[in-house]
């Protein structure tokens, strides 16, 4: 059995359908990208497979568990994490910090180990893993920046470092390299390889960035309108004629 | 660290001396000075999450009764009852909280004034136990050995005593990476704090509670100092007494809604002269504060602190290419 399992989800706002009986299946270690023209759902879907929105109807399936009527952070609790399109940080955290609080649950202290000391191991060893992930983005030697002060690519790296605290098994990536420069984009692409081949981590990605997701991505479904007009590998994509028509005069799909 | 830890050690001493250095009189306003800033402090606790709650004061109003009940039905001393009126406290709050966790912001702002005043307004209309619109009297002085906590230096000390440890339990919630740092992080980001899995409302409650039960212990204090209390201890005129504290103060870090009581409360025995025109001179500063100084006066020692810092990194080299840095202004420094 797939470690996500969509079936005919829907979403509607008012009459609007921003997701219509969609069905998708993510397989455990692959790197599935969604794509579509703006507008399409993309967003929405992400929105209710993380919980922040209820779907009208179906039903989504987490590791053999029904998700779609928990809360986000119940799904988040289970292993299924998303990061934002926009910057979404503790501005006001140092980097470490930023880390360190997102591995709540993985430690919880309580009132008494915060007050009595009783947990001074385990907020060592919190600290210890933090690091370890903040290595692993290439923040390491911003850790004591204030997440604010950041360049955006690294404000970026750090929101997908926040994600990985979490401890996920699968990670949702929303528009990871939106609003960055080429050297930010090849950077992040790099590290979303690397999720993969290091740490072995299942990803589902919804990117505008057509060379992005071509790069990374494995298998790529295509949504438009709210549906999904195509599913395949990025080269029987990128040639599929239903594609090309939703993206007719989106002159980055050429590129 | 050092400059901090000096300044606390310099006030430790100021505390433990100033009931021989002045008269009796002003002993008594310390006294009610150090209950106001374990009030304000155990408000800061539940503002950490974003919840300005306009019921603080009638939870120490809630411990207040409590110790008085405790005491005048059951017959148990102050020591007992200090801590279980505290829990008592923290139980109205937790019955309060749960309904108002559905609302946030404003709502919850509004919403908390109701159920406080629903709360207060049990006292006034029932008599039986609450004494009605006058209240409760004959609340027992503590009693310790052969100790008279009648007189006003040492029911000082028995309150210096109390106020400090509660502050240093408050401190080391504010400071705990897992806790404090949850509950801002949730004023920060609640999506975000939610996508890794922070269950909002049970922080929430947890600092909503946990607020309580000091402003409890705060009311216990009270209490059994004034020996009487009624309902009018506990209305909004004293909620926004708090609120003027904690804005004047500032509330990102732990010290500013101290530092706010401190200068308040000075403030408030120096216009005694003027007392028809005190409400418009604490309207007055608190319009000030909100347009002027919106970080309160914990925001100077910030801007002091990079301007001395840009001025330092600004000297030796004189590096025109560096961007100066913005105020190192983590909460809870």
């Amino acid at each position: 059995m797939a470690m996500l399992e969509i079936t005919d989800v829907s979403k509607h706002f008012g009459g609007v359908a921003a997701v219509d009986s969609l069905s998708l299946s993510v397989e455990q270690g692959e790197i599935r990208g969604i794509i579509g023209p703006n507008g399409a759902g993309k967003t929405t879907l992400f929105n209710v497979i993380s919980g922040a929105l209820a779907p009208s109807s179906g039903t989504i399936v987490f590791d053999g568990r029904t998700v779609s009527r928990l809360g986000s952070s119940k799904i988040a609790a289970l292993g299924l994490v998303r990061t934002f399109q926009r910057v979404a940080l503790f501005h006001d955290f140092s980097v470490l910090r930023n880390v360190m609080v997102a591995r709540h649950m993985h430690g919880r202290q309580g009132l008494f180990g915060a007050v009595f000391r009783a947990s001074g191991s385990l907020v060592r060893a919190n600290e210890r893993r933090a690091r370890e992930i903040l290595e692993f983005i290439g923040l390491e030697g911003a850790a004591e920046e204030l997440a604010r002060n950041l360049p955006h690519g690294h404000q970026r790296a750090l929101g997908v470092a926040i994600a990985l605290a979490a401890e996920p098994r699968l990670l949702m990536l929303d528009e990871p390299v939106a609003g960055m420069n080429p050297a930010e984009t090849a950077e992040m692409t790099r590290t979303i390889r690397r999720l993969k081949t290091e740490l072995g981590m299942t990803i589902l990605l919804v990117e505008h960035d057509m060379r992005t997701v071509m790069g990374v991505c494995e298998q790529i479904t295509v949504l438009d309108f709210g549906r999904k007009i195509a599913e395949g590998g990025p080269e029987a994509i990128s040639e599929d004629p239903k594609v090309i028509e939703a993206y007719l005069g989106a002159e980055d799909f050429a590129a | 660290m050092w400059p901090t830890r000096l300044a606390l050690a310099l006030v430790f001493v100021l505390l433990v001396t100033a009931p021989f250095l002045v008269s009796e009189y002003y002993v008594e306003i310390l006294i009610v000075l150090l209950i106001n800033t374990l009030l304000a402090s155990s408000y800061r606790l539940v503002t950490t999450t974003g919840d300005w709650s306009l019921c603080h004061v009638v939870l120490m109003g809630a411990g207040a009764y409590a110790t008085a009940l405790i005491a005048k039905l059951l017959g148990w001393n102050f020591w007992v009852s200090l801590p279980l009126a505290g829990l008592a406290a923290a139980v109205v709050g937790l019955s309060v909280v749960y309904p108002l966790l559905r609302t946030k912001g404003f709502g919850f702002f509004i919403g908390s004034f109701a159920v406080g005043e629903f709360v207060r307004l049990t006292w006034v209309k029932f008599h039986n136990p609450f004494g009605g619109p006058r209240g409760m009297i004959g609340i027992p002085t503590p009693e310790l050995g052969t100790i008279d906590f009648f007189f006003a230096t040492p029911y000082y000390f028995l309150t210096l005593i109390v106020v400090l440890l509660s502050l240093w339990i408050l401190f080391r919630i504010d400071r705990a990476p897992l806790v404090g740092d949850v509950m801002k992080a949730i004023y920060m980001d609640e999506e975000l704090a939610q996508s890794v899995g922070v269950d909002v409302s049970r922080y929430r409650a947890i600092a909503f509670m946990t607020g309580a039960f000091f402003a409890g212990i705060a009311g216990v204090l009270l209490a059994h100092r004034l020996g009487a209390i009624d309902p009018h201890n506990f209305d909004i005129n004293t909620m926004v007494y708090l609120v003027i504290w904690v804005v004047v103060g500032g509330t990102k870090t732990f010290w500013g809604p101290i530092i706010g009581v401190v200068v308040m409360t000075f403030i408030f025995e120096w216009s005694r002269p003027l007392l028809e025109w005190r409400p418009l001179l604490f309207g007055g500063i608190l319009i000030f504060f909100l347009i002027f100084m919106p970080g309160g006066l914990e925001s100077l020692g910030t801007k002091a602190r990079s301007w001395w810092s840009a001025r330092q990194s600004r000297s030796p080299a004189d590096t025109p290419g560096g961007t100066p840095r913005p105020a190192p202004s983590e909460p809870g420094e």
